[in-house]
This record gives structure tokens, sequence and C-alpha cells, in this order.
């Protein structure tokens, strides 16, 4: 039999998935691997003090001193996750569904061939599929049911004895833990407080992002109108678009001014209070980013680069670009501070709370080692901790660096993981000098991360944002950074609650990857996303135009930003800002009384 | 203190005093900053002490003279400037600096030229932790550190490119790489190694040079230990010469003693960690 596949096997699942007889690559197949144990080190090369060895000496050394560790083919041959099912009356033959698997799961030999092994349940064959021939099923297997070595559970055991390697993934967490949000519900006015009708009312969900005074001072502010020659309206105070002011030009010199008087931060101005989560050119290909920049800078809000860099083709966009600080400092220079319109330091992500990350060398490619600029084909690697920072006053140092290096003309964010201790950890970052902390929680997304961490690590972010904003009210320093909430953020009620929860604005990620085609199937770390979103293969990349990708995700946003509207219409209130941190508009329904004191809300019925 | 009005003095064409007593430091790179932006070649600052980030973020062609002790973060995310300090830098030397020179003629705290992607940092004493950690090289851009005394632990730790030297030129006799007979456990640990433990920790480009013997049982896995190479020299003499250039050094004197190199192992060090 003939079988033609649409690319050669690259890469094989470690965990046994091919049928008998076949030699996975990269497991059997290649020569052992060999990797010295910890109690041999230095035991290795050059002896202490003493002249540096000859070759064989050194090679018989190592001989000795490594332990055999290769990688096996697990015990039990675990079965495929899917199976996939070709209708012949319905197939047409047309091949497409070969041609679009990215996984070399379909081949071809005069008919479509299932390779069940390979698949991920991405669906690509079944959407592309004209006639609906192919269906996707799980592989029917009964096991004997056991709640505690679950199948999840016991196959990760297995895969990870033939490996010896830690279990990675991508996609947000996937375990059924209690999702807050699902156990909030609004309320809605009802005779004695009238709604507002928000088809003909205007709603107000413009947010400014960046550390707002301790008091206004209006003497203050009157002075600076007048000393830059601007009209006093008081209509107009605190509105850009009505100030009166005749000349554009003195506009940057005032706000410069009137900022410095008042003791207000560089603010950046949301029309929705909606922005895109961090997602680095190379762990989403470059048409995803320039999706999401445009849909940003046409919607009136912002996106973040992550730590990869900034691709000269946002530049365009850099006035609704927040670029990224991480450890790896990758493409950080001056040039990318200033170009900006904020600075994020990322000191954690939910979906990894407390670990690096690495982008593999071959994910290197020569575009990606310019944007990020760095050697191509080597691995970037950002270590687990800042370098430079071991406490909150290192970090407090790294913001004033930033803010040197931008002369004080850039909103500072600080994003961290959301961990037990998340409220004393934010103050500590308010009072650092961040413009805004972003909260991300464990359910957040990420291009890779291990399995483990990313199931077992952090905290839900509804409760780490209540916790926030209680700490900083009770410190009196909420007003002295925006707080951003993020971490699977799935709907405009997500984002409602978020907000009366206390957040200023939040940041999504994998809904902005949904709208452009992600079907969750948790492969991202793989980089042949069949969707051409976590991948840098030419052919595959293509199928994200950003043309349309922009449009669907600025779709995504006006429509939850009309719900939201109209949420806030039924409140019975016109401006978001109304709704910040008022919980007082919470319910709760089947929570405990300590997670109900948490989130700082009553159970439904009181 | 009272921040009181800066003074200066116009002392040639393009050349500018900045006296920094009692400045805080947002005041003094603010004069920094605009001297530059005038136009000034020359910026000489007197009396620094401890103020931070000098020269933060600079893009333009200028030297900048530091007389006494330069604060943390000393140069970060500069861009082209040379900064010569006649003293002491404290932590973060040349932090995220793009490309430039920065010329100690004091000892530097940790992370001395963290991130490094290019340029040059020349200190005539010894750094402390964590120095040269994840420095880069990107396309001709290589950072290059050149310490004239010894390092702290986690030097070069995740090193991706560029080139660091540590030369030991002040070792004292006691010590045994400066040919003394005092028993190990009566030599300070600095004195035992050039370098501290962790040297080179998951390094995956670039080169360590230092200046006699490395203790391997104080690097890292995944550095590779061997003499440099007579392919090093023309490198190591090329950087040699400028070093002592600036310090008023004999070349002849540091190349005396041969190099021990640390080289990467792999450029993929983690790559196998992982099961899919």
């Amino acid at each position: 039999m003939s079988v033609i596949k649409n690319e050669p096997v690259t890469e094989q699942p470690a965990g046994g998935l091919l049928p008998t007889g076949a030699v996975p690559a990269g497991t059997t197949g290649s020569p052992p691997r060999r990797t010295a144990s910890p109690a041999d080190r230095g035991s290795v090369g050059v002896e202490r003090g003493g002249g540096v060895g000859n070759k064989e000496d050194l090679a018989k050394k190592t001989r000795q001193a490594v332990t055999p560790f290769r990688r096996m083919r697990p015990a039990v041959r675990t079965h495929p996750d899917f199976r996939v099912i070709v209708d012949e009356d319905k197939c047409t033959l047309c091949r497409f569904c070969v041609l679009q698997c990215s996984w070399d799961a379909l081949g071809w030999d005069d008919r479509v061939v299932p390779f069940d092994e390979n698949c991920v349940g991405c669906w690509r064959c079944v959407a592309v599929c004209p006639t609906y021939a192919i269906r996707i099923e799980q592989w029917p297997t009964m096991y004997r049911e056991n709640h505690n070595w679950t199948r999840f559970i016991a196959n990760s055991v297995r895969k990870q004895a033939g490996s010896g390697g830690k279990l990675l993934v991508g996609t947000g967490n996937d375990k059924p833990y209690p999702v807050y949000w699902d156990h909030l519900l609004i309320d809605a006015c009802q005779v004695t407080n009238p709604s507002i009708d928000p088809l003909r009312e205007p709603m107000e969900l413009r947010t400014y992002v960046g550390a707002k005074p301790d008091r206004v001072d209006l003497a203050a502010y009157l002075s600076a109108r007048e000393r830059h020659f601007i009209p006093t309206d008081h209509r107009s105070v605190g509105d850009p678009d009505r100030s009166g002011d005749p000349s554009a030009n003195g506009r940057p010199a005032f706000d410069r001014d009137l900022r410095r008087r008042l003791g207000i931060g560089p603010q950046l101005r949301l029309e929705t209070p909606i922005m895109i989560a961090a997602m680095s050119y190379g762990a989403v290909s470059l048409n995803v980013q320039k999706s999401c920049a445009r849909a940003v800078a046409e919607m009136g809000t912002y996106w973040c680069t992550g730590e990869g860099g900034m691709h000269p083709d946002h530049y365009p966009y850099a006035d609704h670009t927040i670029v990224q600080v991480a450890s790896g400092r990758f493409a950080v220079d001056a040039d990318y501070l200033n170009r900006a319109a904020a600075v994020e330091i990322k000191i954690g992500q939910g979906a990894k709370p407390g670990i690096g990350g690495h982008l593999p060398g071959e994910k290197v490619t020569a575009d990606i080692a310019s944007t990020r600029m760095i050697p191509e084909g080597s691995d970037a690697i950002s270590p687990a901790p800042h370098h430079d920072i071991y406490s909150i006053e290192d970090l407090r140092q790294l913001i004033f660096a930033i803010k040197e290096a931008t002369r004080y003309e850039k909103p500072v964010f600080v994003k961290i993981a959301a961990v037990h201790n998340v409220a004393a950890i934010a103050s500590g970052i308010v009072r650092a000098g961040a413009d805004a902390v972003v909260i991300d929680g464990f359910r957040g997304g990420t291009g890779a991360a291990p399995t483990m961490i990313r199931d077992h690590v952090g905290i839900p972010i509804e409760l780490a944002l209540a916790a926030v904003d209680d700490r900083l009210r009770q410190e009196g320093i909420r007003n002295r950074a925006t707080v951003i909430a993020s971490g699977s953020i799935r709907s405009s009620m997500d984002v409602v609650k978020a907000i009366a929860l206390g957040a200023d604005a939040v940041y999504v990620g994998t809904a902005a990857l949904i709208a452009l085609g992600c079907t969750l199937c948790q492969q991202c770390h793989r980089g042949r996303c069949a969707w051409g979103l976590t991948t840098q293969r030419p052919d595959l990349v293509k199928r994200v135009d950003p043309e349309e990708g922009w449009q669907l995700i600025a779709n995504l946003f006006k429509a939850w930003s009309g719900e939201i509207k109209e949420t806030l219409g039924l409140l019975g209130i016109n401006s978001l800002e109304s709704l910040r941190g008022n919980r007082e508009r919470l319910r709760a329904v089947g929570l405990s009384q300590a997670e109900m004191d948490i989130l700082g809300v009553k159970p439904a019925g009181r | 203190m009272p921040v009181e009005a800066p003074r200066k003095r116009q002392a040639a064409a393009n050349e500018i005093t900045i006296d920094a007593e009692g400045l805080h430091y947002r005041d003094l790179n603010e004069l920094i900053h605009q001297a530059a932006a005038q136009g000034a070649r020359v910026i000489d600052v007197r009396n620094v002490n401890g103020q931070r980030y000098i020269g933060a973020g600079l893009r333009l062609p200028v030297t900048i003279r530091l007389h006494g002790t330069a604060g943390n973060d000393l140069g970060v995310f500069m861009d082209g400037p040379t900064i010569e300090l006649f003293g002491n830098a404290q932590d973060g030397a040349a932090n995220t600096m793009n490309s430039g020179r920065i010329i100690i003629h004091g000892d530097a705290g940790q992370i001395c030229g963290l991130s490094m992607r290019g340029g040059r940092v020349y200190v005539r004493g010894s750094v402390g932790y964590r120095s040269g950690i994840h420095m880069k090289g990107y396309q001709d851009k290589v950072p290059v550190v050149v310490i004239g005394g010894h390092a702290g632990s986690f030097l070069g730790e995740y090193m991706a490119g560029g080139r660091i030297y540590v030369l030991g030129l002040d070792a004292p006799a006691a010590c045994p790489l400066g040919g003394g007979k005092e028993p190990v456990w009566r030599v300070p640990e600095r004195c035992r190694s050039l370098t501290g433990r962790y040297t080179g920790t998951g390094m995956h480009g670039g080169a360590i040079y230092v200046r006699g013997q490395v203790d391997p049982a104080l690097c890292g896995r995944e550095a590779v230990i061997s003499p440099a190479t007579d392919d090093d020299l023309p490198v190591i003499r090329r950087d040699m010469e400028d070093y002592a250039r600036c310090f008023g050094l004999d070349a002849g004197y540091i190349l005396s003693v041969p190099f021990t190199r640390l080289a990467p192992k792999s450029h993929r060090p983690y790559g196998k960690n992982y099961a899919y």
C-alpha cells in the first residue's frame, strides 16, 4: 500500500501512539541520550587545580560519569485520543482534508486514510470538508471506573515512564475547578429604580489606565489651563475631546504640565475596557499579531506584544501597543520602550506562575530572531526570575529604570500571576510605582506550560481580584494604579463581573484566538497549529488572513461592548465607572460563606 | 535634602560640567539628557553620590565622565554613549545595554552587564554576583564584559552571546592562583577561584574566558571547559589591548597567562526536558 502523507513525520508524540512495529522517530531509533547526574557535576572535564586533561581522558571520564537514560516505549501502549471516521458515501475524494491536516492524521491511498494516533481533535478537516464527510469521535474505550486514577493521570504516568520528560501542554487549565464567574449573578432595576435604555442613552465605557491622584486639585487645574492659554470651560473638565483647545500643539505640553501639577501619571485611553493580553511573536504567528494590532487600533484599545519584541509591521499601530519586558529581556532597548504606548513588566503568568519559558531553537526563525534580537536557531530562554528583581525594592528599580528611559511618558504595568499572597504582592507593586497591576488567574492561557504546573499552581482570578481590590482600598492606595484582570475572561458578562469585583479593565487572550479560529485542541506548544495561530510554518501561517482576522476580533469586542452597555442600562447606570468595585450589584449562588466573604458578595436572595 | 539649582559651568565648547551634589537622580538625569540634546559631547559630572540610572536610555553619542560612586542601573537601556566612571558602580551597571561603552575604574556590584545586547563594559576591579547573566548577541552586536579582578557566583548564567573575561589581575599572593602556599581553608573564598559557583550554568551561546585555571566543580554543567585555542587568541588579544589601553595597563602582562574558555555544550540546553 503506497500511502502518501502530506508531510514527513517530524515529531511523534512520545506516548507510544504508533502502530505496533513502527519505530517512533526520535525515540528508540535515535542514539541513547545521556545526561550527567547531579552527583557527577564537577567531576567531568578539568581536575581541580590541575591542568586540562587530554581529549581521551575527558571522554573516558565522561563515559564513566554519566547515567544511562533513554527514551523507552511505554509498557502499555495507550490508544489514540480520537478516531477519524470518513463517510465514503459522502467523500468526494477532493483530498482537501489531507492537505489541510498539519498533524499527519490523514493520508491518501486513492481514498482518505486516517492515522488516528496522530489526531489531536482540532477539527480542521471537519471544517474544510465540503460534504461533511468527516466525523471525529472520542476513542471508544471503556475504562474501569476510577475517580482516583483517572484516564488522564494514568496515561500521563505511562507517557512519562516512556519519555522521562516533563509533560508539556498549550492553552489554559482544562481541569474542572470551580469557575466563580458562573456562581455570580448580576442585579437589575425593577420599578423602584428605573433602568436606562442604551439604545437612546449614551453609555460611557471609556476607561483611563494609569495612576490617578490622591485628590483632585481644581485650583492647580485651572492655573495650568491659564498658563497654557486654554480657555476655562467647566463642561470640558477631564474630556480631551471637548477641551476647547485652540492649538493642538499646546495640548501635549498642557497635559504634561497638568499631570505633573496634579500628580497624575501618564494615561492610556480605552474606548472599551477590553485589551488583548500578551501573546508573543513566536508563541503566535505574525498574522495573529497583525490581526490583534489592527483590531485594537480600530476599537480604540490596546494589545500587548508579549516578550517577543515588536515586529516592524506593527509600527503603524505602536500607539495602541503595550510592549513587554520579561526576564529574557528580548528585544528590549530604548527604541522599543519609547515607541510603545505603555510598557509591561512581566513577573508571572497565570498558567505557569513562578516559572520561566523556553522558545525552542527550532522555532527561532530568522524573522523571530531579528524581532527578538537574538541569534537564529538558539533557544530563547526566559529565566524563572528576573535576575535584577529579587524584592519589591528591586522591582521599583526596574519600574523607574523604564520610566527614566522613557522620560516618564509611558505608563508602566506589572503583570503577576494570581497566587496565595497576591493582595500583599499587589500592594507592594503599587507602592513600587507601577501605573497598572495586571493579575493573571490560574485559568489563563499559555502557548506552552508544563501540564502539572498549569493545572495545579495559582488561584482563580475572581478571588485574587477581589482580594487585591479590598487590600488596595484598605490601604488607601487603590487610585494609585489601575487593576487589570486577566486569566480566562470568556464573555462580556465575565468583563462586567470582573469590573464589579474591582477591576478597571480586562485582558483577553484565548477569546481573541478563538475568534480567529482556535478550537482549543491544546497543542500550541507543538508549533503545528492547523488553524495557523500558534505556528511559524509558512504554509500554516497563511491560514490566518490579518485583513479578515482584525475584523473578527473587532466584531467580538464590539459585540461585547454592546452587551456591557446593555448591562449597564439594566443596572440603571450609564457609566462603567459607576460599576467599578460595586459588588452590591452582584450576588452569589452555590458558594460557601468563606468564598462569599472573599468575593465581598452576598448570597442570592439576601 | 532640598534640590538646589544646578551649578553648571561651561568648560569648553560642547563640554559641560554638572555638580551632582545633593541632586535627586531624576533631576541629574534630566540635566544630562538636556545637555546631550543641546549638543554637548562631553558631560563631566562631579560629586556623583549614588544617583541611579545615569545615562538611562540615552541614545546620543556623548561621553559622560562620572566622578564619585554611581548608583544602581548605570547606563541601563543605553544605546551609544561612553561612560567613564572614576569610582565604583553599584548594582546593575550596563543592565540591558544596547551599545556604547562603560569604563569603571573601581569595582562594580551585582548583575553587571545583565542581558546586555551590545557594547563594552570594562571593570578595573571586581564584580559581584550574577554578572553577565543572559548576555546576548545579535547580528553584528557582540557584548563584551571585562572584569579586572574576580567575579561572584552565577557569572554568565543563561549566557546566549558575547564574551566575558575574568582576569584576576590583583589576586593576592596568598591566593593559590597567584602562586601562594596558604592552605586552601585559610584563603578567602574569592581567592580559591576567580569565579564563584555556578559559572556558566545554562549557557547556550557566547564564551567566558578566565585568565588561568577554572575550578570545574564551580561551573555549570551546560558549559564545556577547555583551554582557549589559537582561534580565540586574536579576539582575546584585541579585547585585552583595548582594555589595557583604557586603564594604562600592559596588555603583554595580561596575556602572559593562558586563558581557559567556557563555551556552551549546546544551543538548546533544555530541549530534551519535555514530553509531548
